[in-house]
C-alpha cells in the first residue's frame, strides 16, 4: 500500500479518465461539463504531483521512479496540457469537434506521457509511449469529416507505428545483450564492446528522435501539424515534446551512461540536421501551422544540442530551452487561434497582413513572441539559446555552436517575414475580437513572461539546477 | 553614491515608453499626450545626464557610479559603470533622442504613439550599451537595438523599406552572433565576463586572434567598415528622418566604442597584429566611399556614404593607438554624431515639404528658404572639417596621431578630407544655388520655429566644441591615458612571453 501512495497522481488521473468516460456516455451534450472537469482534474493532479517527496524513490521492483526531474517534467506536462485545453475552447466549439472524447483522450495521452517520464524500466516506458501515441493518432484525425485531418491521422499512425516498431526492436536488442529491462542493470551491463547493445541504442534513439521530430525523422511533422485541427496541433507542438525530451535525458543519464561516445555522435548529427532544416525549409512556407512545424523542428535541434554535450550543464540548458520553448509556442498558437473571421479560422500567413492596425495589442504580443522565437535579446528566447551555447562551448563543440548561430540568423528571416506582414503590409479585414477568457489569459501570460524574463533569469536556472541531482 | 543614477538614466525612457503604451482615448488626444510623455521623459533624461556629467570625476580613470546586481546566478552580474569615454557617448545619446522626437512630431503622420515608444526603447538600449560593464549585458543591449530599429525602418520608412529593414537586421545579426560565441568562450577561458576583471586579467595570446576577429565581425558590420557597409546606404535612404539620425548619430558609434573598450582593452596583442588590416580597410573606406559619395544623386545616400568615410577616420584613429589618435576618434565620433544628425535633419526638412530626396529636384533654395540655406551651409562646412567647427578637431587630431605611426596611411586619409570638401560643397551648390526650375519647389516654406530651435542648438554645440573643446578633452583625458598605458603594459607582457 505504501507504494501506491507514490503513484497517487497517476491513479487519480486513470480513475478520472474512466469516470469521465462514464459520465460523458450517460449525460447527453456534456462536453462543457467534461472539459471543465478535465481542467479541474489536471489542476488537482498537478497539486498531487507537487506534493510528492523531493527525493529519489524507486517502486515496483525499481521499475518506476519518482525524483525531482520527473516531478518537474510531469508538472510541466500537465500544466501545458491544461493551457492548451484552456486556450483552444473556442476553436473546438466552432469546428464541431466538441465531442466528449476530446478532453478525455487528451487526458489519457497525458497519462501515457507521465508514465513515460517516470519509467525506469523498458517495459513501463514502452507502455507509456504506446498509450500516448495511440491517443495522438486519434487526436490527429479527430475532425473526421475533414480530408486533411484524416490524412494527417493516417500518416502519423503509419509512420509512428514504424518508429514504435524500431524502438521496440531496439529495446529487445538491449534486453538481449544486457539481460535486463531495468535501467540500472542495463547501465551496469553495458560497455563499449557490446556491439549488439549499440545497435539497440541506435534503434531506441531513432524512435525517440521520431517523437521529438528531429531530422531525418521529421517527415510527418509538417503534414500532421497542417492537417490536424489547430487545437490538436498546439497540443502536438507542446506536450509530447516534454515527455520525449525527458525520456531522452533519462536514457542518456541512466541506462546508456557508459556509452556516451557512441550516442553523442548521433545526437550531434540529429541536432545539426534539425537546426539546418528547421531554418531553411521554413522560409518558403505560407501556411502558418506548417511554418510552426518547421520552427519546432529547428527548436528541437537547439534543445538536442544541449543534450549532445552530455554534461550536467548541457542537460540543464536543454530543460531551460524546453521550458522557454513551451511558453513561446503557447503564445504563438494563441495568436493562431485568434485568426478568425465569421467562424472561419485562417491559416495563411498573408491573412495576418496589417494586423497591427486592426489589433494593436495582439500584434504587439505576436511581435514579442516572434522576436523571442528568433532569439533576439532581451527576450526569453535569447536566454534559452544563450544557455545552450554556453554549455556547447564549454564542451568545446565549437562547430555545433557556429552552426547553431548561423541557423539562428537564417531562421530570423522567416520570423521577420511574419513581422513584416503584420507591421509593414496593408491591413485586411479585421479578425473577430470576441476571444474567450482562456485564450486571452494564455496569450497575455506568455508574452509578458517572455518580455520580463530578463529581469530575473536566475529563477528558472535555480529550479532546474535543483532538480538535477545525479 | 547610493542612488542608482545609471539605472535611472537607462530605464527612465523605458518607463516613459510604458506610459505611452497604456495611453488610451481619442486619437488626437492620444497623439498629443504621447508627445508630451516622450518629450518629458527624454528631456528629463538629458538633464539627468548633464547632472551625471557634473558629478563625474574626470581626474580618475576608474569606472564610476558602479552598480552591481545579481542577475544570472553565479554566472553573470548585471554590472553598470562609466568612465570618461562612455560619459560623452551617454551625453550624445541623451541629446540626440529629444532632437529625434521633435523631428518626429513634425514628420510622422501615422502610428505616432508607436513611433515614440520605439524611439524611447531604442534610447534605453543604447544607453545600456554605453553603461554596461559586463560582456553579456553589453551584448543584450547591443543586439536588442535591432528590434526597434527594424520596426522604425520598416513601418515609417520609404517605398523600398522592407528590403532595407531586412538587410539591416540580417547583416548586423550575422555579424553579432560571432561575438556571442566569443563572449561565451571568454567566459570559459577566464571564468568571468566582468569587463573590469577582464581588463586586469590577460587572455592567453593564442586565443586572442580568433576572439578579436569574432568581435571585429560584429563591430565592422555595425560601424560599418568597407566592405561590410552595403546595408548602411539602404537603411539610411529608406529610414524616416528620425531613424536616420539615430542610426548615424548613435548606432554607428556603438561599434567605435566597442573597438575602444573591448578590442583594444581585451586583446592587445591581436589588436597590434591586425592593425594593418584595419588601416587598409579604413583607407579604402575613406577613398572609395568618398568617390562613391561624389556620384550619388540621392542626398541621403550621399550623406550615408560620407558617414562610412568619416567612420574610416575613426578606426584609423583608434588603431593608431596614440593619445592624439584616440582622443581625436572620440571627438570625431561625437562631432560626427552631431553633424550627420544635422545633415539628415536638413534633408528631412526639404523631404517633408517636397517628398523627394533627389538632388536634381532642388535648386536655388537660397532664394526660397534663406534661413535653411544658411543653416545647411554651416553643417556642410562642419562636415568637411572647416576649422572652427568640431569636425576639424577630430580629423586633425586623428591625422596627427596616425602621422606618427604610418605616414602613408596619414597621407592617403588626408586625401579623404579633400574629397569630403568636394562632395559636400558640390551637394550644397546643386541644392542651394542655381535657378529654381520647378514651380512647386518655389512654394516651399522656410524653417518653422521647432526646426529653428533644433538647428540652432546643434549649431551652437558644433561651433562651441569647435572653438572650445576643452570640456570634452577634460572628460576623456585620464580614461584615454589609462587605456593606452594598459594596452602598452599588456602588449609588452605578451611580447616578452613570445620572445621567451
Amino acid at each position: 500500500m505504501q507504494t501506491l501512495y507514490f503513484i497517487l497522481p497517476e491513479l487519480f488521473l486513470s480513475i478520472t479518465i474512466m469516470s469521465l468516460l462514464l459520465l460523458g456516455v450517460f449525460i447527453k451534450k456534456s462536453f462543457k461539463l467534461i472539459s471543465l472537469l478535465t481542467n479541474l482534474s489536471l489542476i488537482f493532479a498537478i497539486a498531487l504531483t507537487l506534493n510528492q517527496p523531493n527525493e529519489i524513490i524507486k517502486i515496483f521492483n525499481d521499475s518506476y521512479i519518482i525524483d525531482p526531474l520527473s516531478i518537474f517534467m510531469k508538472v510541466l506536462t500537465m500544466l501545458f496540457c491544461f493551457f492548451v485545453l484552456f486556450s483552444s475552447k473556442d476553436y473546438i466549439k466552432s469546428n464541431n469537434i466538441d465531442k466528449i472524447e476530446y478532453p478525455i483522450i487528451i487526458l489519457a495521452s497525458t497519462l501515457g506521457m507521465i508514465l513515460m517520464i517516470s519509467s525506469y524500466d523498458l517495459i513501463i516506458f514502452y507502455l507509456g509511449l504506446e498509450l500516448q501515441s495511440l491517443c495522438l493518432y486519434i487526436l490527429a484525425s479527430f475532425k473526421r469529416n475533414d480530408e486533411r485531418s484524416t490524412e494527417a491521422g493516417l500518416k502519423y499512425f503509419v509512420l509512428s507505428a514504424l518508429s514504435s516498431g524500431l524502438l521496440l526492436y531496439g529495446c529487445s536488442l538491449v534486453y538481449g545483450f544486457t539481460g535486463s529491462t531495468n535501467f540500472e542493470i542495463i547501465s551496469t551491463n553495458l560497455n563499449e564492446s557490446n556491439t549488439g547493445a549499440v545497435f539497440g541504442i541506435v534503434f531506441i534513439i531513432v524512435g525517440l528522435a521520431f517523437k521529438v521530430s528531429a531530422v531525418p525523422f521529421h517527415m510527418w511533422t509538417p503534414d500532421v501539424y497542417e492537417g490536424s485541427p489547430t487545437s490538436v496541433t498546439s497540443f502536438f507542438a507542446l506536450v509530447p515534446k516534454i515527455a520525449a525530451i525527458s525520456v531522452f535525458i533519462r536514457f542518456m543519464y541512466v541506462p546508456f551512461l557508459n556509452m556516451f561516445s557512441q550516442w553523442q555522435t548521433i545526437i550531434v548529427f540529429l541536432s545539426i540536421a534539425s537546426m539546418i532544416l528547421g531554418a531553411v525549409a521554413a522560409i518558403g512556407q505560407t501556411n502558418i501551422k506548417r511554418l510552426m512545424a518547421y520552427s519546432s523542428i529547428g527548436h528541437m535541434g537547439y534543445a538536442l544540442a544541449g543534450l549532445a554535450t552530455g554534461t550536467n550543464l548541457g542537460i540543464q540548458s536543454t530543460i531551460i530551452y524546453l521550458t522557454i520553448y513551451l511558453v513561446m509556442n503557447l503564445g504563438a498558437f494563441g495568436c493562431i487561434f485568434m485568426m478568425k473571421r465569421e467562424n472561419i479560422y485562417y491559416e495563411n500567413i498573408n491573412d495576418l497582413s496589417g494586423l497591427s492596425k486592426n489589433h494593436p495589442m495582439m500584434a504587439l504580443s505576436f511581435l514579442i513572441i516572434l522576436f523571442s522565437l528568433a532569439g533576439i535579446p532581451p527576450l526569453a528566447g535569447f536566454f534559452a539559446k544563450f544557455y545552450v551555447f554556453v554549455s556547447v562551448v564549454e564542451a568545446k563543440m565549437y562547430f555545433l555552436a557556429v552552426i547553431g548561430l548561423v541557423t539562428t540568423v537564417i531562421s530570423a528571416f522567416y520570423y521577420l517575414r511574419i513581422i513584416k506582414i503584420i507591421y509593414f503590409d496593408k491591413p485586411k479585414k479585421p479578425f473577430e475580437t470576441n476571444y474567450d477568457l482562456g485564450l486571452k489569459i494564455s496569450l497575455i501570460m506568455s508574452s509578458i513572461l517572455i518580455l520580463i524574463y530578463f529581469i530575473y533569469p536566475s529563477i528558472l536556472i535555480d529550479t532546474i539546477s535543483s532538480i538535477l541531482i545525479y | 553614491m547610493n542612488f542608482p543614477i545609471l539605472s535611472s538614466i537607462i530605464f527612465i525612457p523605458l518607463i516613459g515608453a510604458l506610459f505611452i503604451l497604456v495611453i488610451k482615448g481619442e486619437k488626437k488626444i492620444v497623439v498629443k499626450n504621447s508627445q508630451y510623455v516622450a518629450i518629458f521623459s527624454s528631456l528629463a533624461n538629458f538633464f539627468l545626464s548633464i547632472f551625471l556629467w557634473y558629478s563625474f570625476d574626470a581626474t580618475t580613470s576608474e569606472f564610476q557610479f558602479v552598480e552591481e546586481k545579481n542577475w544570472i546566478k553565479g554566472f553573470v552580474n548585471f554590472k553598470l559603470g562609466i568612465d570618461g569615454i562612455s560619459m560623452l557617448f551617454i551625453l550624445l545619446t541623451t541629446f540626440i533622442i529629444p532632437v529625434c522626437i521633435f523631428s518626429g512630431i513634425n514628420s510622422i503622420k501615422f502610428k505616432t504613439k508607436e513611433f515614440f515608444i520605439a524611439i524611447l526603447v531604442i534610447e534605453t538600449l543604447m544607453l545600456g550599451v554605453f553603461c554596461s560593464l559586463d560582456l553579456v549585458v553589453f551584448y543584450l543591449f547591443f543586439e536588442g537595438g535591432l528590434i526597434p530599429m527594424f520596426l522604425i525602418i520598416g513601418i515609417w520608412g520609404g517605398p523600398n523599406r522592407v528590403y532595407s529593414a531586412f538587410k539591416f537586421f540580417l547583416f548586423t545579426l550575422l555579424g553579432s552572433v560571432f561575438m556571442l560565441i566569443a563572449i561565451i568562450s571568454i567566459y570559459w577561458i577566464t571564468g568571468t565576463t566582468d569587463v573590469i576583471k577582464l581588463l586586469d586579467l590577460r587572455i592567453p595570446q593564442e586565443f586572442q586572434y580568433i576572439l578579436w576577429l569574432a568581435f571585429f565581425s560584429s563591430f565592422a558590420v555595425k560601424l560599418p567598415m568597407w566592405p561590410f557597409h552595403t546595408w548602411l546606404p539602404d537603411a539610411h535612404v529608406e529610414a524616416p528622418t528620425a531613424g536616420s539620425v539615430i542610426l548615424a548619430a548613435i548606432l554607428l558609434k556603438m561599434a567605435g566604442y566597442g573597438f575602444m573598450r573591448f578590442s583594444l582593452g581585451l586583446f592587445p596583442i591581436a589588436s597590434d597584429y591586425f592593425t594593418p588590416l584595419v588601416f587598409i580597410l579604413s583607407v579604402i573606406a575613406i577613398i572609395y566611399t568618398s568617390l562613391v559619395a561624389l556620384m550619388q544623386d540621392d542626398m541621403k545616400k550621399l550623406i550615408a556614404y560620407s558617414s562610412v568615410a568619416h567612420m574610416g577616420f575613426v578606426t584609423i584613429g583608434i588603431f593608431s593607438l596614440t593619445k592624439q589618435g584616440l582622443e581625436g576618434s572620440i571627438i570625431q565620433m561625437i562631432s560626427h554624431g552631431l553633424i550627420s544628425a544635422a545633415l539628415f535633419l536638413c534633408v528631412g526638412v526639404v523631404y517633408d515639404r517636397f517628398h523627394s530626396r533627389m538632388i536634381s529636384s532642388y535648386s536655388g533654395l537660397v532664394n526660397i528658404m534663406p534661413k535653411y540655406a544658411f543653416v545647411f551651409m554651416i553643417f556642410t562646412l562642419a562636415a568637411l572639417g572647416l576649422p572652427g567647427t568640431s569636425g576639424f578637431i577630430g580629423e586633425f587630431l586623428i591625422l596627427v596621431g596616425v602621422f606618427k605611426i604610418n605616414i602613408f596611411v596619414a597621407v592617403m586619409s588626408s586625401l579623404g578630407v579633400i574629397l569630403a570638401a568636394a562632395y559636400m560643397l558640390w551637394l550644397y551648390k546643386r541644392v542651394v544655388f542655381g535657378k529654381t526650375s520647378n514651380s512647386e519647389v518655389k512654394e516651399m516654406t522656410d524653417l518653422n520655429k521647432t526646426e529653428l530651435y533644433i538647428f540652432s542648438s546643434l549649431i551652437f554645440l558644433i561651433i562651441f566644441f569647435g572653438i572650445y573643446p576643452e570640456p570634452l578633452f577634460n572628460t576623456i583625458d585620464s580614461s584615454v591615458n589609462n587605456l593606452i598605458n594598459n594596452y602598452q603594459v599588456d602588449l609588452n607582457f605578451h611580447l616578452d612571453q613570445i620572445n621567451n
